[in-house]
């Protein structure tokens, strides 16, 4: 029998509960975006984007979703928001930005829809 | 024995930074975010604390997911910035006080509470934010005191639970109150209030949970360890669990406190900003 002891998974829609399995699957993803903390490697990057995500073994999903710019994808391979972060300012994108990207509206229509919660 | 003067919250957007770095204040976006700190300068200015205890989460710059500390108290002479990826503006050092660290690490590890210890930590804008909200000029303001920096998990799930946070606060506060030194401190809880950035739900800001929370926080915060974890993400947002440092601080506060003032407004950047600044009972 399956004692569900823990504080676990319960369905939120539109959510993704970044656990140990997620982490798991994002590993390589996540890694590179966190070495976008330093200049150096964000040069690499945007100076040779296949090479750089071949270096840090990142899954073909995962190559997919980021030359397509799909957010949604590359949470669902495990990306972490923190960190994906990072890659988005090498695009200049704001948080804005990348919420409208998540959601299917124009970063005005998504500061609409916050101000439209107070 | 050092003194634990009050707790203040306030979120700890990375924007805020570049508003302040421009002068934004006055701005009709801003205004009413920074008019709720006037009246915090004014209470740090009357009480000049000499140690800030700073409460807040790590996102992605002193911590990775190779290891990732539940709890993390920094032990370092000073603590440094960086651009966290978006050319953020690197400051000054803010000065530690080690010894203080140690003695709340000493403190709390034979309270039961497993710490990571930290004699480096890069700090990132949940640390730094609020220093300059509440420091104008950090770390070039006269009246700086010393930190002590502490990061709780809120990256990566299992997270602590509300009364783990809760809990950890009243052992903290116990550490403080047995520092051997006449000494004024000040702890800040930062992050939140809810907010969510990533997913189909990104952009979700719950203003009824929120004053909810802050409603409790002040003088029932043992009410708010029955939100289970999975209830935090779904009522606060995936980031709302932030709300912990809250939580960490508030228990390092005792039992009595006063409210001094309190500001929330929707939104600053993707979230409902919060501040709040409770004194103890002297
Ligand atoms: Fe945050």
């Amino acid at each position: 029998m399956v004692q569900h002891s823990h504080d676990y998974h319960i369905d939120i829609p539109g959510t993704t509960v970044f656990d140990g399995r997620m982490a798991m699957k994002g590993y390589p993803l996540n890694k590179m975006c966190y070495d976008f903390n330093r200049a150096e490697n964000r040069e690499g990057f945007r100076a040779d984007p296949e090479g750089w995500m071949e270096a840090y073994g990142l899954r073909e999903e995962q190559r997919q979703a980021i030359r397509d710019n799909d957010i949604l994808g590359m949470i669902e391979e495990g990306g972490n928001i923190y960190y994906l972060a990072k890659l988005a300012g090498i695009f200049k994108l704001s948080v804005q930005d990348v919420g409208g990207m998540q959601t299917g509206r124009t970063r005005e229509e998504f500061q609409a829809f916050l101000a439209s919660q107070a | 024995m050092a003194q634990i003067l009050g707790g203040i919250t306030t979120s700890h957007i990375p924007a805020v930074g570049n508003a302040i770095d421009k002068g934004l204040q006055d701005d009709p976006y801003w205004k009413p975010f920074f008019d709720g700190y006037p009246k915090v300068h004014a209470w740090i200015k009357e009480h000049k604390p000499d140690y800030v205890v700073n409460i807040y989460n790590d996102h992605g710059l002193g911590f990775f997911l190779d290891r990732m500390p539940t709890f993390a108290i920094g032990a370092a002479h000073e603590y440094r910035n960086e651009d966290e990826g978006w050319g953020l503006p690197e400051l000054p050092p803010f000065p530690g006080a080690p010894e203080l660290s140690w003695h709340i690490i000493e403190s709390m590890v034979e309270d039961e509470f497993d710490i990571t210890s930290c004699q480096e930590l890069a700090v990132d804008h949940g640390f730094v934010v609020p220093m300059q909200l509440f420091w104008p000029g950090a770390p070039n303001n006269p009246d700086m005191p010393r930190a002590v920096p502490i990061s709780a998990n809120t990256v990566q799930h299992p997270i602590p639970t509300l009364k783990r946070a809760l809990d950890f606060g009243k052992a903290l506060g116990k550490a403080l109150r047995s520092f051997p030194e006449e000494a004024k401190v000040v702890i800040l809880g930062t992050g939140g209030l809810s907010h969510q950035l990533d997913g189909a739900r990104a952009g979700f800001i719950n203003k009824e949970f929120d004053q909810y929370c802050l409603k409790n926080i002040v003088s029932n915060p043992e009410e708010l360890t029955k939100i289970s974890r999975m209830e935090l993400v779904e009522k606060a947002g995936a980031q709302g669990t932030e709300f912990l440092m809250w939580m960490m601080m508030r228990g390092a506060l005792g039992d009595e406190v006063t409210e001094i003032t309190r500001n929330y407004h929707i939104p600053i950047s993707n979230t409902a900003a919060g501040t709040l600044l409770l004194e103890c009972a002297a």
